[in-house]
């Protein structure tokens, strides 16, 4: 949500921590990354290298926030075991 | 109060060293050099409690204030032409981010060709970063605008960068007696404040976040608005200024303008010389005036039309040029303020002094000469023109 200038710090600057989570980066992706877990062997590779991050451990399966996932593909380029395909969206 | 042999950078040093100024950052270029040398001096000998931070490059010197400033220091850094350059990516920043940084320009001529010499090329390339751009005439002029500038800049109506111009070489390098105000009177005069939005690890605060679409243009026009309604504090400072020194410079210096049939507008230090001519050629009976303007941003259109809606004819002076445009930066600035509070007095351009090419007497004359036959034949026939170029 745009905010008024009235209600903008000086120089734009942000005084509570976390102001990142409220820009939500899902829309500017793409492709999207889709986990076959047939496949996945929980290796942790794609955790580790998502910049954003947007892969977390959940329910003890790595799945990613789509939220905020910008589509880089940087998971599926690095998974060991190719568990990761990139789809366009709206396929 | 005493009186000091000082050159236009050692008073900038001395004024910096008097408002005790928490970090200092810069790179020496000519004709700034000694204005830096001077500095990292009193820090070394212990006059100037500061951080003199050493650096590889003016981008990084303007880089080391401005997030000093963001943690809340009292800032100073300098520097000419080329150096100016590579710091104009980080000045939009420091507006941006509404830092109160405050930096000395020793106005240079730019590359290519090569050339160490004055002209007002460097800062005019700078005119869009939002930052408050004083000119000044003299040593006297130039310590007592570092002075109001921390005092400005530091407002908490204005929080923003100010740039100092001072001649390279007419004015870096000129000795002159300085009279200084003493050391508690500066700082009283401008004060160390702690700003409310600083970087500090009890309280975390994001500087320089993204400012996506939704965002960008309501940061942008705060910064806008800022420094257009910073005027009056910079009136109020030079007034206040004036009340415990005695020396006060106001927005402009006009010379015998009141009755003049063309007035000769300037920047800088060429305003004393500009002044010597309507002098002398005030006894031959030419009715010419003279004005100096000494704050190029924000520009006071308002004021400086009211100061030219009288005469028949205004030359403007450019030591920049705006090669394609229809004149030089100050003439664009002057015609379209004229123009859009429907004053029509014939304006035209001169480009002079490029590259430290000497303004002189005769010059000014030339000037002078083709401003009153525009006044007389009441049109322009050439917008621009150069004067001291051999063609």
């Amino acid at each position: 949500m745009p905010k008024k200038v009235s209600e903008m710090e000086e120089g734009f600057v942000m005084t509570t921590p976390r102001s990142s989570m409220q820009t939500k980066t899902g829309s500017w992706r793409t492709f999207k990354p889709v986990i076959d877990y047939s496949k996945c062997i929980s290796c942790a590779i794609c955790w580790s290298y998502c910049p954003e991050p947007a892969i977390f451990l959940k329910d003890d399966k790595y799945t990613v926030d789509y939220e905020y996932c910008k589509g880089c593909g940087i998971c599926a380029a690095e998974c060991p075991v190719k568990a990761i395909t990139m789809v366009r969206e709206g396929e | 109060m005493k009186t000091i042999l000082l050159s236009g950078n050692t008073a900038l040093s001395y004024a910096v060293k008097q408002l005790d100024v928490d970090v200092v950052s810069a790179y020496p270029i000519t004709p700034q050099t000694t204005m830096v040398e001077k500095l990292s001096e009193y820090v070394a000998n212990g006059e100037l409690n500061a951080e003199f931070i050493p650096v590889e490059s003016e981008h990084s010197a303007l880089s080391s204030v401005l997030g000093a400033s963001a943690a809340g220091a009292r800032v100073f850094t300098s520097t000419s032409s080329q150096g100016l350059l590579l710091m104009h990516e980080i000045m939009f920043i420091a507006a941006g981010l509404r830092l109160p940084v405050v930096m000395g320009v020793a106005d240079r001529a730019v590359s290519a060709p090569i050339n160490i010499w004055n002209d007002h090329s460097d800062i005019m390339a700078q005119r869009d970063s939002g930052w408050i751009c004083f000119f000044a005439e003299s040593a006297q002029e130039s310590y007592d605008r570092t002075i109001q500038a921390y005092r400005i800049a530091e407002d908490e109506n204005v929080h923003l960068p100010v740039n100092l111009n001072f001649d390279g070489f007419i004015l870096t390098h000129t000795y002159e007696p300085v009279t200084t105000l003493d050391d508690d009177m500066v700082l009283k005069y401008a004060p160390k404040k702690r700003r409310r939005l600083v970087l500090d690890p009890s309280t975390p605060m994001t500087f320089g976040g993204l400012g996506s679409p939704e965002y960008y243009f309501e940061a942008k026009y705060q910064a806008i608005k800022a420094l257009e309604n910073s005027l009056k504090t910079i009136i109020e400072a030079d007034k206040e200024y004036e009340r415990i020194s005695g020396r006060g410079y106001g927005l402009y210096k006009a010379y015998m303008t009141d009755d003049a049939d063309t007035i000769l507008v300037s920047l800088g230090s060429v305003g004393g010389s500009i002044r010597g001519v309507v002098k002398r050629m005030r006894r031959d009976g030419l009715k010419v005036g003279a004005l100096s303007l000494k704050l190029f941003r924000p520009f006071p259109a308002k004021e400086l039309v009211e100061a030219l809606s009288k005469t028949n004819s205004v030359v403007v002076l450019d030591k920049a040029s705006s090669p394609g445009a229809i004149g030089g930066p100050l003439f664009l600035e002057i015609q379209a303020s004229l123009k859009s509070f429907d004053v029509n007095v014939p304006v035209m351009d001169i480009i002079a002094g490029l590259g430290g090419r000497e303004i002189g007497p005769d010059d000014i004359r030339v000037m002078f000469n083709k401003g009153l036959k525009v006044a007389a034949e009441k049109k322009v026939d050439k917008i621009l023109d150069f004067v001291g170029v051999y063609l």
